[in-house]
């Protein structure tokens, strides 16, 4: 029957629209992981959009976190890993033979589940790897007590740490040791942060705060975020992407889109069943 | 014992507040044939008792609401069920407005200090009636049923409500004509007519909400035939 009368509201956070490529900060094409013979991860194939936060959800053992890890080469820490198909970053594979993982890893910085603070001070912390990676002046901070500043003031941490930098970053909280080792990613100038599970170890409230710090940071950083908080996927992420078992435990993708779209309306009904905590 | 199943525990919830949609459908329905029995009988008392129970109504409907707020709030609900849950939130406020409407009818029956002796007339608001309310008994089947097929359709009838309601129009205008002292009369059927044709628009917006729990889409069902 033809319902000439119904027409169709113009709802954005209803619409499906993925990252557009002349916007991407990296791009994983038909990726296929490997641990020994077992596939972990198959035929994921993902663009991630720049200055936005992607969250990856999914139940236990679908592979987010080897994901997340393949985008920075941490993968390849793990005995027998091997990796087939692609990931693009500015243009480059960054599995390429000329291809150094230490460069690929300063760019693209990673975030524990577990805050891992060096047993130094705080001022330590955030200065080390800035020193490793060559820290310069000439980057408009003259010397190196203002650029941990700017860290940590970006981490928002500095307010809480400022009268106490020479103390170890292993006396501070949970939550603000989880943020000295953001401070500490950001000494070293990535372009991509990523956070495997980055408050699942916090309190409410500090989980609060690494959330709003997300939010502060996608402004000049592109977030690749783990959680097992579908809330906080929710929250903080402006695309997610959910993956799932397939019938031989590896890893597939079953569906990605805008946020919006995938907590109200998913098109899939795994992701419906997983979402409903009917599944998974 | 068993274990507590969470997600059986919020699905149960889920049925019993759609089990309270329909019994507020159902007082709805019955305010409205109530309002309609004390304005076809000119009965003061039957319009009176319409109108006392048009805060029990109300009650329900915050009772609800209040329910839907706290399973949000504590179930924390995605996909479907947060589209449930928003659109029973919408739908239980439509349901108290079409008892508001019955309580304007029965106050069209309080004011009006005669029978109205048109059979015509009282025959076109009686259809008018019944039509809403079948289209309201619709919806709310579709709405338990999950049938998006019918909620789709069942704002097709609005035309026949709309069409009654422009023939109650001309010929309260032509009793005027005949005898200008029914003026105030037209005025108080005029009222009456235009709160059941609103009833029909209610529905519609249930309607619109069923598609939207089943599907996602937002939809709007014009009503607005001359725009």
């Amino acid at each position: 029957m033809q319902l000439p009368f119904i027409y169709e509201i113009n709802i954005e956070s209803t619409e499906m629209t993925l990252p557009q490529n002349n916007s991407l900060a990296i791009e994983a094409t038909n990726l296929n992981i490997y641990y020994g013979t077992f596939r972990a991860v198959k035929d994921v194939s993902l663009k991630i959009p720049q200055n936005k936060v992607t969250a990856l959800i999914g139940p236990s053992g679908c592979g987010k976190s080897t994901l997340i890890r393949s985008f920075n080469r941490m993968n390849e820490l793990v005995p027998g890993s091997h990796l087939k198909g692609e990931i693009l970053f500015r243009g480059e594979n960054i599995y390429a033979q000329t291809v150094d993982p230490v460069e690929v890893r300063r760019k693209i910085g990673m975030v524990f589940q577990k805050p891992n603070p060096f047993p130094k001070s705080i001022y330590e912390n955030v200065a080390w790897g800035a020193k490793l990676n060559g820290f310069k002046s000439e980057l408009g901070y003259p010397n190196m007590d203002e650029w941990v500043e700017q860290c940590l003031r970006k981490a928002a941490l500095w307010d809480e740490v400022k009268d106490k930098l020479d103390q170890s970053g292993l006396s501070l909280s949970g939550g603000q040791q989880q943020r000295l080792c953001i401070a500490r990613t950001i000494a070293i100038q990535p372009e991509i942060i990523l956070m495997d599970e980055p408050a699942s170890a916090l309190d409410p409230i500090a989980t609060l705060k690494i959330e709003e710090l997300m939010r502060e940071l996608v402004e000049e950083y592109t977030i690749i975020v783990v959680t097992h908080n579908m809330h906080q996927a929710a929250r903080v992420s402006d695309y997610t992407a959910f993956l799932t078992m397939d019938e031989d435990r590896s890893g597939v993708l079953v569906e990605y889109g805008q946020t919006n779209q995938i907590f109200t309306n998913p098109r899939d009904s795994r992701t419906e069943g997983y979402i409903t905590g009917r599944y998974g | 014992m068993n274990p507590i199943n969470t997600r059986e525990t919020f699905d149960n919830q889920l049925s019993h507040l759609s089990q309270e949609v329909l019994s507020l459908g159902k007082m709805a329905e019955i305010a409205i044939r109530q309002s309609m029995q004390a304005l076809q009988q000119a009965d003061r008392g039957i319009a009176r008792q319409s109108i006392r129970n048009d805060l029990e109504i109300n009650k329900k409907r915050y009772a609800l609401e209040n329910n839907c707020v706290t399973l949000i709030a504590t179930q924390q609900p995605m996909g479907r069920d947060v589209r449930f849950l928003t659109a029973i939130l919408e739908i239980i406020t439509e349901l108290e407005r079409i008892a508001d409407y019955a309580k304007g009818v029965s106050k069209v029956t309080i004011r009006m200090s005669e029978k109205n002796s048109s059979i015509t007339i009282m025959t076109h608001l009686q259809e008018m009636a019944e039509m809403g309310l079948s289209m309201l008994e619709r919806s709310l089947e579709a709405f338990m049923r999950r049938d998006t097929e019918s909620a789709r359709s069942i704002p097709l009838d609005d035309d026949q409500v709309d069409h009654l309601y422009n023939q109650v129009a001309m010929e309260l205008t032509n009793m005027v004509i005949k005898d200008p002292g029914t003026v105030q009369t037209a005025q108080y059927l005029m009222w009456a007519a235009h709160n059941l044709e609103r009833l029909a628009d209610r529905v519609t917006n249930i309607c619109e909400r069923v598609v939207y729990v089943n599907t996602g889409e937002m939809l709007e069902f014009d009503q607005m035939e001359d725009e």
